[in-house]
């Protein structure tokens, strides 16, 4: 309530049909406001690409492309679960080391048990579902703030992966069908077909809804601004699948290499399914509004415990998600999966990407941009061959720099009353 | 006038402990008014409130609801019966919009998907019914809505869900002239289109421009509760810090109901 004086419209009080400019004037305006959204992300992105791609030009190749992927895979799927519990205002450190949990019990059912793969991986994400409501409980209903349950599971569940191992060094993943996640490409064509129903079906659901809000006279985007969307899609999704889709491998006569990691149309899917969750369904209204407000969430009726609870659940299952892909990567599973530095990258990604350390706002395309950034700095700076001093300096530096980027974006969403 | 109050409290008791907050309340809301709350600070207003609204059960004492006798345990008791208090500042999650925060927790949907679109319909029908004009753009995040604002929204919200009963505490405490003349206006409105309203306020100017009773707490007690045409600003001022005034309030044997009916 600053400056931001009763804007009086006068009694006709017709909805101004926005034109392409006003759209564009509106969002700058939001810019300046500090509702920043993706554009960090995307800024990193496009700068540590061609920094990059200038210094060391094999970054550009369509191996190199391939390797992005599947190096950054399973740490975006993690933030893509960390962003429930960040929407919370909560934190999850122990969603890593749950990832290395799961991925035991996958290696244990799958190559130990001689299960097929299914059971695993069911195994493995009920692992992860558990793990999340234990700690679910432990926050929401004990009341032990998440940073410390989180912490001691942290702890803890290094010591159970330890002892799922026997001490052993790993577990050896033999299965096909676990192996071909990170390690099999999606035949060109079909690349191609998945592509083209990627954005055919957002510019269907772009125009139904479209057509919706014309026809109850609401207001609508301009037409030009809707078209752009699905246009820009289309650009960023046509060249990505056309590079995926060269030969990688050095003699094609031994063994052909070309087409997308079968891993990214699964985190496409993660992404659909996540983003439709959050933005379409009451259950991801009520998240953001016990992350928002928990007080008014309760005193609307939204029983808080329950999505507080829901958030970890979701979190640790996507962890139990990417620890399966760490696993398939790998082709095993050791003590090390998951533990080191793969909750920091998660969190680096989840807040570099545009979720709020502070809670209620934050969206599943924030923790794929981000996880793509932090693939690209792991990625680059592994063609650079820079000491592993250097590297951890300079990752420390990129994730304080986004969370100072959050700070300040949201000091200045409060001086503006925006956000 | 109807003549059965849509609320009528009758000697209500409340303590903490060893503090006794209220004690024989009596009070009588009716459809289509503003009934003014008027009382110092710790004379017992939000404890009132929160009884009324279900957050505190009361010790003893009668509470009926359109002459009936109901039992008021928790908020969705006093939701069910229509009963919605509108919070200074409590209400509303500043990074969801209008439409979301005036639908919260009661969402419409078409199977597992949210209807969007007519949720923003019904708001801006109840917006266009209160005759606000003020809001320009229903998909703004509330954090960017002026004080004056977000009472409408949080207001419109208690409309829309078909309240019998709006509760405002201080709904203009932290806003403007131009504002408050807004809220007022709006909170007028509401009593005009047949809800009856309680308004907590500190405001004597606020209280005599819209309301058309007033009640005075003062130490627990309810000293007074008079039409508006017939009582002065010093007169309810009195009431306020000394708990009498003339042949009103604590003392004198004509005490609340009699004589002011």
């Amino acid at each position: 309530m600053t400056a931001t004086i009763v804007k009086q419209e006068g009694p006709s009080d017709v909805a101004p049909r926005p034109s392409v400019g006003s759209h564009l004037r509106d969002y700058l305006a939001r810019l300046r406001d500090g509702d920043l959204r993706s554009l960090p992300a995307v800024t990193a992105l496009v700068l540590l690409c061609l920094a990059f791609a200038i210094v060391r030009p094999v970054f550009f190749s369509a191996a190199n492309f391939a390797n992005l992927f599947t190096q950054g895979a399973a740490v975006t799927v993690i933030a893509m679960g960390l962003v429930f519990v960040l929407l919370l205002g909560e934190i999850d450190l122990s969603a890593g080391v749950a990832s290395g949990v799961c991925a035991t019990v996958l290696a244990k059912v799958v190559s130990d048990l001689g299960h097929p793969w299914y059971v695993a991986v069911l195994a493995a994400v009920a692992t992860g579902v558990l793990i999340g409501l234990t700690l679910g409980f432990l926050v929401a209903k004990v009341g032990i703030p998440s940073f410390v349950v989180t912490l001691a599971g942290f702890l803890a569940f290094q010591g159970v992966v330890l002892l799922l191992m026997r001490e052993g060094t790993n577990i050896a993943i033999n299965d096909e069908v676990i192996i071909a996640i990170e390690n099999r490409w999606v035949p060109p064509p079909i690349g191609w077909l998945l592509a083209g129903v990627a954005v055919a079906g957002y510019a269907g659901t772009q125009l139904l809804r479209h057509r919706d809000r014309t026809a109850r006279g609401l207001v609508t985007e301009p037409v030009a601004v809707v078209a752009g969307r699905v246009a820009a899609l289309a650009l960023v999704l046509g060249p990505a699948v056309y590079v995926f889709n060269q030969e990688r491998s050095i003699n094609p006569l031994i063994s052909s290499n070309k087409g997308m990691p079968i891993v990214v149309p699964l985190i496409a899917v993660l992404l659909v399914f996540w983003t439709f969750v959050l933005d379409r369904t009451a259950y991801g209204r009520h998240l953001l509004a016990v992350g928002g407000n928990r007080e008014a969430a309760r005193r609307a009726g939204i029983n808080v415990d329950r999505i507080r609870i829901s958030a970890f659940v979701v979190c640790s299952a996507m962890a139990a998600v990417g620890g399966i892909i760490a696993a398939s990567r790998d082709r095993s599973v050791d003590p090390n999966t998951g533990g080191s530095n793969v909750l920091l990258y998660a969190v680096g990604a989840a807040v570099i990407g545009g979720t709020s350390l502070f809670g209620g706002k934050g969206r599943m395309i924030n923790a794929v941009l981000g996880g793509a950034v932090v693939a690209v700095i792991i990625n680059g700076m592994g063609l650079l061959d820079l000491s592993s001093g250097l590297k951890y300096l300079f990752t420390g530096l990129v994730l304080m720099l986004a969370a100072g980027v959050d700070a300040l974006s949201r000091r200045r969403s409060a001086a503006t009353g925006a956000r | 006038m109807s003549a059965t109050p849509l609320l009528e409290l009758r000697g209500i008791d409340k303590s903490f402990g060893p503090v006794q907050v209220l004690r024989d309340v009596a009070l009588s809301v009716h459809e289509g008014e503003v009934t003014a709350l008027v009382g110092d600070n710790g004379a017992g207003k939000s404890t009132l409130v929160k009884c009324i609204s279900g957050i505190h059960p009361t010790d003893s004492g009668e509470f009926l609801f359109e002459g009936r006798p109901v039992s008021v345990n928790s908020p969705r008791d006093a939701a069910a019966l229509g009963i919605d208090v509108v919070y200074q500042d409590l209400a509303l999650c500043d990074n969801l919009d209008i439409v979301q925060n005036m639908f919260l927790g009661r969402e419409r949907s078409k199977g597992l998907v949210l209807d969007e679109s007519a949720m923003e319909q019904m708001a801006a029908e109840t917006l266009a019914g209160l005759g606000v004009r003020t809001v320009r753009f229903l998909r703004q995040h509330v954090a960017s809505l002026s004080g004056g604002q977000r009472q409408t929204v949080a207001i419109a919200k208690a409309v829309l869900w078909n309240s019998r009963l709006v509760i405002l505490d201080e709904p203009t405490a932290a806003l403007g002239v131009a504002q408050t003349a807004q809220v007022l206006e709006l909170v007028r409105r509401l009593a005009d289109n047949g809800l009856a309203v309680v308004l907590i306020s500190h405001n004597m100017n606020d209280v005599f421009a819209i309301s058309d009773r007033i009640a005075a707490l003062y130490l627990g007690q309810l000293v007074a509760q008079v039409r508006t045409t017939d009582i002065t600003h010093a007169q309810v001022v009195e009431l306020i810090t000394s708990g009498r005034s003339g042949a009103l309030g604590t003392g004198s044997d004509a005490t609340t109901w009699g004589a002011v009916r």
